[in-house]
């Protein structure tokens, strides 16, 4: 706003407006009518170039046949449709650009800016507008208090209607007690991912890897999100290698293990187990868990181990739960550790 | 249209029948047959070729009884026959450099040498044989029921159609389009180096056949064009960042310079 005040007295010291070149370069096509024939040949061979591609479009959608049990054609016919609509659309894009640069008039063009600010009469005038429509309202000279009452109360009260319905159905969430425990019980059979079927001890042989979830998922009346925080990775390693952290001596079964699948660094599914070393990749961050030795981080962004699932054998040689996870599964959150008897550990 | 589709049916009556009578065989058979093949066809030839041939080329490593060596090479007692035909087949034995993980090469061996050498180390202990034709045959396999085993149990480190992926430290999970599908089976029974084991236990051997039939449809291409390496959102944003991107600037430099 400030440069619209300055006169052109006080510019003058600072430069020169340089104003419109005054020598200007033809272009080949300007002069040489050679040229000129030759970049029309051109223009018109990428408009033909277009009209070529709507027919190959049109041809191929007529007579590329698909069947739907052959991929092939498919693709074919995707290909020669494709590069068909490709080809008319930039055939007429190419051609008008290049005729622009090439024949049309080229000549400097001047747009002059103006100040943004309106002619007085105008502000005037609505300012004038606002007064009188004031006026008219009787807001300013304290007549009709029932309607200013009234207008006031119903503009401070109307974003209710959209703040009450946005964070009441956030009501679910805010709870987060349901992060605190998955649908794990004592006696719960560890089923196979995806069919259900239990596992019996027997059959997680050393470096075997078994994708759980809980005995009876489908039953329950959100199996999605019940899955998402109950899935254990079952993995068998010689009891050798397994170094068992204290207090969790009963926890495991001959070599058997299980792990939560959830990521405890933002939850993804950690599932990439290297059998010769025992590392547990997540994909999403490269956090790797040494299953090892209680799943503690070896690497990445993950804090804390993951949760481990104490886990015995029933009766009939099946592989049950004995109790919930001790800790949340998943990643960190406010309160996370309210009212267990775990302590933060970390991960190193 | 009543008595047309009667006649339909009643004209392909007998072949439903023939169909119905092949696949009440074929289950039969599947069930029938003992799930792992007998190591018993190998012959006392064939192992004492194999012993040869393991004392010249494998020995080094795995020592003369094939009890290995702790810290060089593990030992082959009981890993059977599928290991053998697995590692010495992809060519990832011998191996020729030590690094992150054995990878596959040209096969060092013959066939028959791979069976010799499968039926000597089968010999020193009880292990997992290598599969028949049938078990392995992707057209006999469910795909539907392939992708969903495939994309809960393999899919995290092969990808979702089996393109691969990496693993830490140098370490990676091979595509497995080029892979037979008797070498699927027998990483699936033997869970080479990385991998985990997934015995028949864990997956049936009719559900490994689907999963090989999954990966085997996965040979007719993608409908969309090309893949993009499906190794995941890094290849395909390299795509749309690096190619698309600079095709866009390049046309935006080309329509705002000067013609000559």
């Amino acid at each position: 706003m400030s440069t619209t005040d300055q006169s052109p007295g006080m510019a003058s010291d600072t430069f020169e407006d340089p104003g419109v070149p005054t020598h200007h370069r033809p272009r080949l096509a300007d002069n040489d009518p050679k040229a000129a024939k030759r970049a029309e040949r051109q223009v018109a061979a990428l408009f033909g170039i277009s009209a070529l591609g709507t027919v190959l479009a049109i041809w191929a959608y007529f007579t590329q046949d698909i069947d739907a049990a052959d991929v092939a054609t498919i693709r074919q016919a995707n290909l020669l449709i494709g590069l068909g609509i490709c080809l008319a659309m930039m055939g007429i894009g190419l051609g008008a650009i290049h005729w622009a640069k090439t024949l049309m008039r080229d000549h400097e063009m001047v747009e002059e800016r103006h100040a943004m600010r309106s002619s007085d009469e105008t502000r005037a005038a609505a300012i004038q507008d606002l007064k009188d429509g004031a006026a008219d309202s009787g807001i300013g000279v304290g007549r009709r208090g029932l309607l200013k009452g009234s207008l006031i109360t119903a503009l401070a009260i109307a974003p209710l209607s959209l703040l009450v319905p946005q964070i009441g159905s956030m009501g679910a969430p805010w709870n987060v007690d349901q992060f605190r425990h998955t649908m794990w019980r004592a006696g719960m059979r560890l089923t196979r991912d995806p069919d259900g079927s239990p596992i019996k001890a027997a059959d997680v042989t050393i470096g075997s890897v078994f994708h759980v979830i809980p005995d009876g998922l489908y039953e329950e009346s959100h199996p999605l999100e019940e899955k998402a925080k109950a899935v254990v990775l079952l993995i068998r390693l010689d009891p050798r290698d397994l170094n068992i952290r204290p207090g969790r001596e009963t926890w495991s079964f001959d070599g058997i293990v299980a792990y939560s699948k959830i990521c405890t660094h933002v939850g993804c599914p950690v599932a990439l187990y290297e059998q010769q070393t025992h590392h547990l990749l997540c994909p999403c961050h490269q956090s790797t868990f040494d299953v090892a030795n209680g799943c503690k981080v070896v690497f990445g962004p993950a804090k804390r181990p993951l949760p481990q699932l104490p886990i015995a054998v029933d009766d009939e040689g099946y592989i049950i739960a004995q109790r919930d996870f001790e800790e949340p599964i998943g990643p960190s959150y406010w309160d996370r550790l309210k009212g267990t008897p775990f302590t933060e550990e970390g991960g190193e | 249209m009543n008595a047309l589709a009667r006649r339909r049916y009643s004209k392909s009556a007998p072949l439903l029948l023939v169909f119905a009578l092949l696949a009440a065989l074929t289950v039969i058979g599947v069930v029938a047959s003992p799930s792992q093949a007998e190591v018993a066809t190998a012959s006392s030839d064939d192992i004492a070729a194999g012993e040869k041939l393991f004392a010249a080329n494998c020995a080094s490593c795995h020592g003369l009884d094939g009890q290995g060596q702790d810290g060089v090479a593990p030992s082959l007692v009981g890993v059977g026959a599928a290991a053998v035909d697995f590692q010495v087949g992809t060519g990832r034995m011998p191996m020729q450099a030590s690094g992150p993980q054995a990878q596959a090469k040209k096969p060092q061996f013959a066939q028959e040498q791979i069976n010799q050498l499968a039926a000597w180390v089968a010999s020193l202990g009880a292990g997992p044989a290598v599969p028949t034709a049938e078990m392995v045959d992707p057209a006999l396999g469910d795909a539907a029921n392939g992708m969903q085993l495939f994309r809960t149990n393999c899919a995290m480190c092969h990808g979702s159609v089996g393109g691969g992926g990496a693993l830490t430290q140098g370490k990676f999970a091979p595509n497995l389009w080029e892979t037979t599908p008797t070498h699927i089976y027998e990483a699936m029974l033997v869970g080479p180096q990385s991998m985990p084991v997934f015995n028949d236990a864990n997956i049936t051997p009719e559900h490994k056949r689907d999963i090989i039939a999954y990966l085997k449809a996965q040979d007719d291409g993608s409908p969309g064009g090309l893949r993009l390496g499906t190794i995941g959102p890094v290849a395909e944003g390299l795509w749309g960042w690096l190619i698309a991107l600079g095709i866009i600037i390049a046309s935006t430099v080309w329509i705002g310079a000067r013609s000559s």
